[in-house]
Protein backbone atom coordinates (compact mmCIF):
# COMPACT_ATOMS: atom_id res chain seq x y z
CA UNK A 1 0.00 0.00 0.00
CA UNK A 2 2.69 2.53 1.45
CA UNK A 3 4.73 1.47 -2.19
CA UNK A 4 2.05 2.23 -4.07
CA UNK A 5 1.38 5.59 -2.73
CA UNK A 6 4.66 6.77 -2.95
CA UNK A 7 4.85 5.73 -6.57
CA UNK A 8 1.78 7.53 -7.61
CA UNK A 9 3.05 10.94 -5.21
CA UNK A 10 5.94 10.88 -7.38
CA UNK A 11 3.71 10.39 -10.72
CA UNK A 12 1.68 13.81 -9.70
CA UNK A 13 4.67 15.58 -9.20
CA UNK A 14 5.90 14.44 -12.54
CA UNK A 15 3.02 16.60 -14.04
CA UNK A 16 4.58 20.04 -12.66
CA UNK A 17 8.13 18.67 -14.12
CA UNK A 18 9.32 20.25 -17.53
CA UNK A 19 10.60 17.37 -19.82
CA UNK A 20 11.93 16.76 -23.06
CA UNK A 21 13.53 13.91 -25.15
CA UNK A 22 16.86 13.51 -24.47
CA UNK A 23 19.21 14.56 -27.30
CA UNK A 24 20.28 11.30 -27.88
CA UNK A 25 17.26 9.56 -28.35
CA UNK A 26 15.90 9.36 -31.79
CA UNK A 27 12.23 8.62 -32.37
CA UNK A 28 11.27 6.19 -35.28
CA UNK A 29 7.13 5.56 -35.83
CA UNK A 30 5.67 1.95 -35.73
CA UNK A 31 2.54 0.64 -36.63
CA UNK A 32 1.48 0.34 -33.03
CA UNK A 33 3.58 3.67 -32.29
CA UNK A 34 7.49 3.98 -31.80
CA UNK A 35 10.70 2.71 -31.09
CA UNK A 36 12.70 5.20 -29.01
CA UNK A 37 16.78 4.66 -29.47
CA UNK A 38 19.53 5.92 -27.07
CA UNK A 39 22.49 6.04 -28.90
CA UNK A 40 24.59 6.66 -25.22
CA UNK A 41 23.35 3.78 -23.54
CA UNK A 42 22.02 1.55 -26.52
CA UNK A 43 18.73 1.24 -24.87
CA UNK A 44 16.05 0.22 -27.58
CA UNK A 45 12.21 1.24 -25.93
CA UNK A 46 8.69 0.51 -27.01
CA UNK A 47 6.61 3.46 -27.46
CA UNK A 48 3.28 1.36 -27.35
CA UNK A 49 0.39 3.90 -28.39
CA UNK A 50 0.26 6.28 -30.80
CA UNK A 51 -0.93 8.92 -28.09
CA UNK A 52 2.82 8.44 -26.21
CA UNK A 53 4.16 8.73 -29.19
CA UNK A 54 2.15 12.51 -29.47
CA UNK A 55 2.58 13.40 -26.08
CA UNK A 56 6.68 12.50 -26.04
CA UNK A 57 7.05 14.65 -29.11
CA UNK A 58 5.93 17.38 -27.74
CA UNK A 59 7.57 17.79 -24.82
CA UNK A 60 10.04 20.95 -24.47
CA UNK A 61 10.33 23.61 -22.61
CA UNK A 62 9.08 25.17 -20.89
CA UNK A 63 5.71 23.37 -21.07
CA UNK A 64 4.92 21.43 -18.26
CA UNK A 65 4.00 17.78 -18.27
CA UNK A 66 0.57 18.95 -17.50
CA UNK A 67 0.32 21.59 -20.46
CA UNK A 68 1.63 19.23 -23.01
CA UNK A 69 -1.01 16.48 -21.79
CA UNK A 70 -3.39 19.89 -22.38
CA UNK A 71 -2.18 20.66 -25.50
CA UNK A 72 -2.97 17.39 -26.71
CA UNK A 73 -5.92 16.65 -25.95
CA UNK A 74 -5.56 13.99 -23.27
CA UNK A 75 -8.31 14.01 -21.30
CA UNK A 76 -7.71 14.13 -17.51
CA UNK A 77 -8.90 10.72 -16.72
CA UNK A 78 -6.63 9.29 -18.54
CA UNK A 79 -2.93 10.86 -17.54
CA UNK A 80 -2.23 8.16 -14.55
CA UNK A 81 -1.72 6.05 -17.16
CA UNK A 82 0.34 8.83 -19.28
CA UNK A 83 2.38 9.68 -15.97
CA UNK A 84 3.25 6.03 -15.62
CA UNK A 85 4.39 5.85 -19.09
CA UNK A 86 6.31 9.01 -19.02
CA UNK A 87 8.05 7.66 -15.87
CA UNK A 88 9.70 4.68 -16.87
CA UNK A 89 10.84 6.66 -20.06
CA UNK A 90 12.35 8.93 -17.77
CA UNK A 91 13.97 6.00 -15.53
CA UNK A 92 15.41 4.84 -18.70
CA UNK A 93 16.83 8.30 -19.93
CA UNK A 94 15.20 8.48 -23.28
CA UNK A 95 13.40 11.90 -21.46
CA UNK A 96 15.02 14.12 -19.26
CA UNK A 97 14.47 16.91 -17.09
CA UNK A 98 15.24 20.47 -17.09
CA UNK B 1 0.65 -3.73 -23.65
CA UNK B 2 1.72 -6.77 -22.95
CA UNK B 3 5.17 -8.75 -23.57
CA UNK B 4 3.01 -11.08 -25.23
CA UNK B 5 1.16 -9.00 -27.67
CA UNK B 6 4.65 -6.83 -28.25
CA UNK B 7 5.82 -10.10 -29.63
CA UNK B 8 2.67 -10.24 -31.48
CA UNK B 9 3.74 -6.80 -32.88
CA UNK B 10 6.55 -7.46 -34.01
CA UNK B 11 6.20 -10.73 -35.47
CA UNK B 12 3.66 -8.91 -38.27
CA UNK B 13 6.95 -6.78 -38.93
CA UNK B 14 8.31 -3.26 -38.37
CA UNK B 15 8.78 -0.21 -41.02
CA UNK B 16 12.63 -0.81 -40.59
CA UNK B 17 14.67 -4.02 -39.01
CA UNK B 18 15.70 -3.69 -35.27
CA UNK B 19 18.62 -6.43 -35.72
CA UNK B 20 20.11 -5.70 -39.55
CA UNK B 21 23.81 -7.81 -39.65
CA UNK B 22 25.81 -6.70 -42.70
CA UNK B 23 28.19 -8.65 -43.60
CA UNK B 24 31.08 -6.77 -45.70
CA UNK B 25 33.05 -9.58 -47.11
CA UNK B 26 33.60 -12.92 -47.19
CA UNK B 27 37.21 -12.88 -46.93
CA UNK B 28 38.36 -14.07 -44.02
CA UNK B 29 42.25 -14.82 -42.44
CA UNK B 30 40.33 -17.66 -40.29
CA UNK B 31 38.89 -20.93 -41.42
CA UNK B 32 35.97 -21.85 -38.20
CA UNK B 33 34.81 -24.90 -38.74
CA UNK B 34 31.59 -23.69 -38.01
CA UNK B 35 31.50 -20.46 -39.94
CA UNK B 36 27.80 -19.56 -40.58
CA UNK B 37 28.91 -18.03 -44.02
CA UNK B 38 31.39 -20.18 -45.57
CA UNK B 39 34.19 -17.33 -45.39
CA UNK B 40 37.54 -17.49 -46.71
CA UNK B 41 37.57 -15.81 -50.15
CA UNK B 42 36.60 -12.60 -51.27
CA UNK B 43 33.84 -12.65 -53.66
CA UNK B 44 34.84 -10.48 -56.46
CA UNK B 45 31.05 -9.13 -56.85
CA UNK B 46 31.20 -7.78 -53.03
CA UNK B 47 30.04 -4.07 -52.73
CA UNK B 48 32.09 -1.26 -53.82
CA UNK B 49 33.08 1.76 -51.65
CA UNK B 50 30.42 4.05 -53.16
CA UNK B 51 27.51 1.29 -53.39
CA UNK B 52 28.21 0.28 -49.31
CA UNK B 53 27.47 4.56 -48.83
CA UNK B 54 24.04 4.42 -50.69
CA UNK B 55 22.98 0.98 -48.72
CA UNK B 56 24.10 3.52 -45.59
CA UNK B 57 21.65 6.81 -46.68
CA UNK B 58 18.82 4.18 -47.51
CA UNK B 59 19.39 2.57 -44.04
CA UNK B 60 19.66 6.52 -42.54
CA UNK B 61 16.21 7.11 -44.09
CA UNK B 62 14.61 4.15 -42.85
CA UNK B 63 16.06 5.39 -39.10
CA UNK B 64 17.67 2.17 -38.54
CA UNK B 65 19.42 2.74 -35.39
CA UNK B 66 22.69 0.57 -35.75
CA UNK B 67 23.73 -1.97 -37.86
CA UNK B 68 25.82 -5.41 -37.00
CA UNK B 69 29.05 -5.42 -39.50
CA UNK B 70 30.32 -8.64 -40.09
CA UNK B 71 31.67 -11.26 -42.42
CA UNK B 72 33.99 -12.84 -43.30
CA UNK B 73 36.56 -10.81 -41.03
CA UNK B 74 35.07 -7.59 -41.94
CA UNK B 75 38.37 -5.31 -40.83
CA UNK B 76 39.83 -7.04 -44.21
CA UNK B 77 38.32 -4.65 -46.33
CA UNK B 78 40.78 -1.69 -46.95
CA UNK B 79 37.74 0.97 -46.81
CA UNK B 80 36.69 -0.52 -43.34
CA UNK B 81 37.26 2.43 -41.46
CA UNK B 82 35.87 4.12 -44.15
CA UNK B 83 32.56 2.55 -44.13
CA UNK B 84 32.30 2.95 -40.35
CA UNK B 85 33.02 6.81 -40.31
CA UNK B 86 30.30 6.97 -42.75
CA UNK B 87 27.71 5.03 -40.77
CA UNK B 88 28.21 7.10 -37.60
CA UNK B 89 28.40 10.27 -39.45
CA UNK B 90 24.76 9.40 -40.74
CA UNK B 91 23.73 8.73 -37.37
CA UNK B 92 23.85 5.24 -37.38
CA UNK B 93 25.71 2.96 -34.95
CA UNK B 94 27.95 0.31 -35.39
CA UNK B 95 28.57 -2.73 -33.61
CA UNK B 96 31.42 -5.29 -35.65
CA UNK B 97 32.42 -8.70 -35.21
CA UNK B 98 35.64 -9.36 -35.66
CA UNK B 99 38.52 -12.12 -34.45
CA UNK B 100 40.42 -9.60 -33.09
CA UNK B 101 43.57 -10.52 -35.90
CA UNK B 102 43.80 -6.80 -36.93
CA UNK B 103 43.22 -4.99 -33.57
CA UNK B 104 46.91 -3.82 -33.28
CA UNK B 105 47.64 -0.97 -31.00
CA UNK B 106 47.38 2.06 -33.24
CA UNK B 107 43.78 0.37 -34.45
CA UNK B 108 42.54 0.10 -30.87
CA UNK B 109 43.68 3.43 -30.36
CA UNK B 110 41.33 4.44 -33.56
CA UNK B 111 38.16 2.69 -32.41
CA UNK B 112 38.60 3.94 -28.84
CA UNK B 113 38.06 7.48 -30.28
CA UNK B 114 35.01 6.67 -32.38
CA UNK B 115 31.36 7.19 -30.44
CA UNK B 116 28.50 5.28 -31.44
CA UNK B 117 31.01 1.62 -31.98
CA UNK B 118 31.00 -1.12 -30.44
CA UNK B 119 33.04 -3.88 -31.15
CA UNK B 120 32.23 -7.73 -30.16
CA UNK B 121 35.69 -10.55 -30.31
CA UNK B 122 34.91 -14.16 -31.21
CA UNK B 123 36.04 -16.51 -28.66
CA UNK B 124 34.99 -20.11 -28.38
CA UNK B 125 37.15 -21.84 -25.61
CA UNK B 126 38.67 -20.45 -22.62
CA UNK B 127 41.64 -21.68 -23.66
CA UNK B 128 44.05 -22.34 -26.97
CA UNK B 129 43.36 -25.94 -26.73
CA UNK B 130 39.46 -25.80 -26.60
CA UNK B 131 39.26 -22.33 -28.97
CA UNK B 132 41.89 -23.13 -31.46
CA UNK B 133 40.13 -26.68 -31.87
CA UNK B 134 37.26 -25.08 -33.53
CA UNK B 135 39.10 -21.64 -35.27
CA UNK B 136 41.90 -22.47 -35.63
CA UNK B 137 45.82 -22.44 -34.67
CA UNK B 138 46.56 -18.95 -33.14
CA UNK B 139 43.24 -17.78 -33.01
CA UNK B 140 42.97 -17.74 -29.27
CA UNK B 141 46.21 -15.62 -29.37
CA UNK B 142 44.86 -13.33 -31.55
CA UNK B 143 41.35 -12.23 -29.85
CA UNK B 144 43.12 -11.80 -26.77
CA UNK B 145 45.96 -9.86 -27.75
CA UNK B 146 43.04 -7.76 -29.60
CA UNK B 147 41.00 -7.53 -26.01
CA UNK B 148 44.43 -6.36 -24.45
CA UNK B 149 44.84 -3.50 -26.92
CA UNK B 150 41.39 -2.52 -26.24
CA UNK B 151 41.63 -2.47 -22.89
CA UNK B 152 45.16 -0.41 -23.13
CA UNK B 153 43.35 1.85 -25.49
CA UNK B 154 40.19 2.43 -23.26
CA UNK B 155 37.83 1.39 -25.56
CA UNK B 156 35.53 0.59 -22.77
CA UNK B 157 33.14 -2.21 -22.79
CA UNK B 158 33.67 -4.17 -25.85
CA UNK B 159 31.76 -7.33 -26.20
CA UNK B 160 33.33 -11.70 -26.04
CA UNK B 161 30.95 -13.33 -28.49
CA UNK B 162 30.98 -16.99 -27.95
CA UNK B 163 29.35 -20.10 -29.77
CA UNK B 164 28.18 -22.85 -27.32
CA UNK B 165 29.14 -25.73 -28.13
CA UNK B 166 29.39 -29.25 -26.66
CA UNK B 167 32.96 -28.62 -25.55
CA UNK B 168 33.18 -25.08 -24.20
CA UNK B 169 29.50 -25.59 -22.04
CA UNK B 170 31.33 -26.24 -19.03
CA UNK B 171 33.08 -23.17 -19.32
CA UNK B 172 30.47 -20.28 -19.26
CA UNK B 173 31.32 -19.28 -15.50
CA UNK B 174 34.76 -19.00 -16.66
CA UNK B 175 33.91 -17.06 -19.74
CA UNK B 176 32.14 -14.78 -17.73
CA UNK B 177 35.08 -14.22 -15.20
CA UNK B 178 37.45 -13.12 -18.24
CA UNK B 179 34.01 -10.72 -19.60
CA UNK B 180 34.11 -9.26 -16.26
CA UNK B 181 37.99 -8.99 -15.89
CA UNK B 182 38.03 -6.83 -18.98
CA UNK B 183 35.31 -4.94 -17.95
CA UNK B 184 33.37 -6.12 -21.19
CA UNK B 185 29.66 -8.15 -21.56
CA UNK B 186 29.64 -11.64 -22.34
CA UNK B 187 27.38 -12.35 -25.46
CA UNK B 188 26.72 -16.42 -25.40
CA UNK B 189 25.28 -17.75 -28.98
CA UNK B 190 23.72 -20.38 -30.18
CA UNK B 191 25.28 -23.30 -32.83
CA UNK B 192 23.22 -23.20 -35.88
CA UNK B 193 23.90 -25.77 -38.54
CA UNK B 194 24.55 -23.22 -41.28
CA UNK B 195 27.51 -22.78 -43.28
CA UNK B 196 30.47 -25.07 -42.57
CA UNK B 197 28.47 -25.24 -39.35
CA UNK B 198 26.38 -28.17 -41.49
CA UNK B 199 29.43 -29.91 -41.39
CA UNK B 200 30.22 -29.58 -37.69
CA UNK B 201 27.02 -29.15 -36.24
CA UNK B 202 26.62 -32.99 -35.35
CA UNK B 203 29.71 -33.12 -33.65
CA UNK B 204 29.81 -29.62 -31.87
CA UNK B 205 25.96 -28.99 -30.86
CA UNK B 206 25.64 -29.63 -27.11
CA UNK B 207 24.49 -32.89 -26.12
CA UNK B 208 20.00 -32.95 -24.54
CA UNK B 209 21.66 -32.27 -21.23
CA UNK B 210 23.82 -29.30 -22.23
CA UNK B 211 20.58 -28.05 -23.56
CA UNK B 212 19.29 -27.93 -19.88
CA UNK B 213 22.93 -27.00 -18.16
CA UNK B 214 22.99 -24.08 -20.80
CA UNK B 215 18.94 -22.99 -19.53
CA UNK B 216 20.16 -23.07 -15.85
CA UNK B 217 22.99 -20.71 -16.20
CA UNK B 218 20.96 -18.63 -18.04
CA UNK B 219 18.56 -18.54 -15.66
CA UNK B 220 21.14 -17.71 -13.22
CA UNK B 221 23.51 -15.13 -14.91
CA UNK B 222 21.32 -14.17 -18.17
CA UNK B 223 20.16 -11.00 -17.05
CA UNK B 224 24.35 -9.65 -17.43
CA UNK B 225 24.65 -11.88 -20.24
CA UNK B 226 23.43 -10.75 -23.78
CA UNK B 227 21.76 -13.68 -26.21
CA UNK B 228 19.84 -11.89 -29.08
CA UNK B 229 17.51 -14.61 -29.88
CA UNK B 230 19.40 -17.87 -29.31
CA UNK B 231 17.37 -19.72 -27.05
CA UNK B 232 13.79 -19.52 -27.11
CA UNK B 233 13.73 -23.14 -27.87
CA UNK B 234 15.10 -23.69 -23.95
CA UNK B 235 12.19 -22.04 -23.01
CA UNK B 236 10.33 -25.52 -22.93
CA UNK B 237 12.38 -26.51 -20.11
CA UNK B 238 10.60 -23.60 -18.03
CA UNK B 239 10.00 -20.09 -17.46
CA UNK B 240 10.82 -17.74 -20.08
CA UNK B 241 15.23 -16.43 -20.62
CA UNK B 242 15.59 -12.78 -20.61
CA UNK B 243 16.35 -12.25 -24.58
CA UNK B 244 14.43 -12.17 -27.87
CA UNK B 245 12.01 -15.11 -27.63
CA UNK B 246 10.82 -15.08 -30.88
CA UNK B 247 12.45 -15.64 -34.41
CA UNK B 248 12.84 -12.21 -36.13
CA UNK B 249 13.69 -13.58 -39.61
CA UNK B 250 12.27 -11.03 -41.95
CA UNK B 251 10.17 -9.12 -39.12
CA UNK B 252 12.49 -7.16 -36.93
CA UNK B 253 15.50 -9.12 -38.40
CA UNK B 254 17.89 -9.68 -41.64
CA UNK B 255 20.90 -9.91 -43.17
CA UNK B 256 22.78 -7.87 -46.15
CA UNK B 257 25.17 -9.90 -47.47
CA UNK B 258 28.86 -9.18 -49.21
CA UNK B 259 26.88 -9.10 -52.67
CA UNK B 260 24.52 -7.30 -51.72
CA UNK B 261 21.81 -10.36 -51.35
CA UNK B 262 19.72 -9.30 -48.70
CA UNK B 263 18.16 -12.70 -46.71
CA UNK B 264 15.54 -13.22 -43.72
CA UNK B 265 18.23 -13.79 -41.22
CA UNK B 266 22.39 -13.94 -40.91
CA UNK B 267 21.73 -18.09 -40.17
CA UNK B 268 19.68 -18.62 -43.86
CA UNK B 269 21.84 -17.78 -46.39
CA UNK B 270 20.11 -19.88 -49.33
CA UNK B 271 17.88 -19.37 -52.25
CA UNK B 272 14.88 -20.52 -50.38
CA UNK B 273 15.39 -17.50 -47.73
CA UNK B 274 16.75 -14.58 -50.59
CA UNK B 275 14.53 -11.90 -50.38
CA UNK B 276 16.46 -9.66 -53.26
CA UNK B 277 19.29 -7.20 -53.02
CA UNK B 278 20.17 -4.09 -52.61
CA UNK B 279 21.20 -3.54 -55.91
CA UNK B 280 17.80 -3.91 -57.45
CA UNK B 281 15.59 -0.87 -57.89
CA UNK B 282 14.53 0.37 -54.69
CA UNK B 283 17.16 -0.73 -53.14
CA UNK B 284 16.74 -2.30 -49.40
CA UNK B 285 14.11 -0.30 -48.60
CA UNK B 286 11.92 -2.01 -51.12
CA UNK B 287 13.24 -5.56 -50.13
CA UNK B 288 12.47 -4.95 -46.46
CA UNK B 289 8.68 -3.46 -47.64
CA UNK B 290 7.77 -5.61 -50.34
CA UNK B 291 9.59 -8.82 -50.52
CA UNK B 292 7.34 -11.92 -51.18
CA UNK B 293 9.04 -13.92 -48.55
CA UNK B 294 9.84 -11.35 -46.07
CA UNK B 295 5.66 -10.98 -46.62
CA UNK B 296 4.96 -14.39 -45.74
CA UNK B 297 7.11 -14.68 -43.21
CA UNK B 298 4.98 -12.03 -41.67
CA UNK B 299 1.84 -14.17 -41.62
CA UNK B 300 0.91 -16.12 -38.97
CA UNK B 301 3.58 -19.30 -38.95
CA UNK B 302 2.23 -22.85 -38.82
CA UNK B 303 2.63 -25.31 -35.77
CA UNK B 304 2.93 -28.18 -37.59
CA UNK B 305 3.69 -30.88 -35.72
CA UNK B 306 4.63 -29.18 -32.23
CA UNK B 307 0.73 -28.06 -32.44
CA UNK B 308 0.24 -30.76 -30.05
CA UNK B 309 2.75 -30.00 -27.60
CA UNK B 310 2.22 -28.46 -24.50
CA UNK B 311 5.41 -25.91 -24.87
CA UNK B 312 4.84 -24.16 -28.29
CA UNK B 313 3.76 -20.96 -26.67
CA UNK B 314 6.81 -20.87 -25.05
CA UNK B 315 9.53 -22.34 -27.59
CA UNK B 316 7.60 -21.65 -31.06
CA UNK B 317 9.10 -24.49 -32.55
CA UNK B 318 12.66 -23.11 -32.43
CA UNK B 319 15.22 -21.63 -35.08
CA UNK B 320 13.83 -21.94 -38.60
CA UNK B 321 17.42 -21.85 -39.90
CA UNK B 322 18.36 -25.04 -37.72
CA UNK B 323 15.47 -26.96 -38.86
CA UNK B 324 16.20 -26.22 -42.43
CA UNK B 325 19.94 -27.02 -42.65
CA UNK B 326 19.01 -30.42 -40.71
CA UNK B 327 17.19 -31.03 -42.96
CA UNK B 328 13.96 -30.82 -40.65
CA UNK B 329 10.40 -29.57 -41.93
CA UNK B 330 10.01 -25.94 -40.63
CA UNK B 331 6.44 -26.55 -39.08
CA UNK B 332 7.68 -28.92 -37.05
CA UNK B 333 10.36 -29.77 -33.82
CA UNK B 334 13.86 -27.67 -33.66
CA UNK B 335 16.81 -30.33 -34.06
CA UNK B 336 17.71 -29.84 -30.40
CA UNK B 337 14.34 -30.06 -28.96
CA UNK B 338 14.38 -30.13 -25.42
CA UNK B 339 11.56 -32.49 -25.38
CA UNK B 340 13.28 -35.48 -27.94
CA UNK B 341 10.79 -34.53 -30.84
CA UNK B 342 14.19 -33.37 -32.78
CA UNK B 343 16.26 -36.15 -32.58
CA UNK B 344 13.37 -38.55 -33.52
CA UNK B 345 12.95 -36.56 -36.47
CA UNK B 346 16.62 -35.95 -37.53
CA UNK B 347 16.70 -39.77 -37.15
CA UNK B 348 14.10 -39.72 -40.34
CA UNK B 349 15.75 -37.59 -42.55
CA UNK B 350 17.16 -38.46 -45.93
CA UNK B 351 18.29 -35.36 -47.45
CA UNK B 352 19.82 -32.40 -46.23
CA UNK B 353 19.88 -28.59 -48.43
CA UNK B 354 23.24 -28.67 -50.20
CA UNK B 355 24.58 -25.27 -49.86
CA UNK B 356 24.22 -22.23 -52.28
CA UNK B 357 27.47 -20.37 -51.29
CA UNK B 358 31.21 -21.52 -50.03
CA UNK B 359 33.80 -19.77 -50.38
CA UNK B 360 36.08 -21.65 -48.19
CA UNK B 361 39.55 -21.60 -49.01
CA UNK B 362 39.13 -25.42 -48.53
CA UNK B 363 35.86 -25.80 -49.72
CA UNK B 364 35.03 -28.69 -46.96
CA UNK B 365 31.59 -29.73 -49.46
CA UNK B 366 32.08 -32.12 -52.10
CA UNK B 367 30.15 -30.27 -55.19
CA UNK B 368 28.63 -27.33 -53.68
CA UNK B 369 26.10 -25.71 -56.59
CA UNK B 370 22.55 -24.23 -57.15
CA UNK B 371 20.60 -27.27 -56.79
CA UNK B 372 18.39 -28.38 -54.01
CA UNK B 373 17.64 -32.25 -52.93
CA UNK B 374 14.82 -30.12 -50.82
CA UNK B 375 11.06 -29.40 -52.26
CA UNK B 376 11.05 -25.53 -52.08
CA UNK B 377 9.16 -23.74 -49.66
CA UNK B 378 6.73 -23.06 -52.33
CA UNK B 379 5.78 -26.69 -53.07
CA UNK B 380 5.38 -28.00 -49.51
S1 LIG C 1 15.93 -18.46 -38.22
FE1 LIG C 1 16.91 -18.89 -36.24
S2 LIG C 1 18.73 -17.59 -36.23
FE2 LIG C 1 17.38 -16.82 -37.83
S3 LIG C 1 16.15 -15.21 -36.83
FE3 LIG C 1 14.98 -17.11 -36.70
S4 LIG C 1 15.54 -17.98 -34.70
FE4 LIG C 1 17.09 -16.45 -35.21
S1 LIG D 1 7.84 -30.36 -29.83
FE1 LIG D 1 8.11 -28.34 -30.82
S2 LIG D 1 7.14 -26.86 -29.41
FE2 LIG D 1 7.46 -28.78 -28.25
S3 LIG D 1 9.41 -28.47 -27.21
FE3 LIG D 1 9.82 -29.56 -29.16
S4 LIG D 1 10.32 -27.93 -30.62
FE4 LIG D 1 9.32 -26.96 -28.85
Amino acid sequence: MLASEDISTANDSLLTKVLSLHPQVALRPEPFGALAYHFDNRRLVFLKHPDVVTVVSALHPPLTLAEVLTQCGISPRRWPSFQTAIASLLGSEMLHEH
Amino acid sequence: MSTSSLVAQMKQGLDAPICLTWELTYACNLDCVHCLSSSGKRDPRELTTAEAKSVLDQLRDLQVFYINIGGGEPTIRRDFFEILEYSISQGIGVKFSTNGAFIDAPRAKQLAAMDYLDIQISLDGIDAATNDAVRGAGSYAKAIRAMDNLAAADFGPFKISVVVTRHNVDQLDQFKALADSYGAQLRVTRLRPSGRGADSWHDLHPTNAQQRQIYNWLMAHGDNVLTGDSFFHLNALGDPLPGLNMCGAGRVVCLIDPIGDVYACPFVIHDEFKAGSVREDGGFAKVWRESPLFLELREPQSAGACASCGHFDACQGGCMAAKFFTGLPLDGPDPECVSGEGAAALAAVTAVPVPMMDHSRRPVTNGAQSVSLMPSRASR
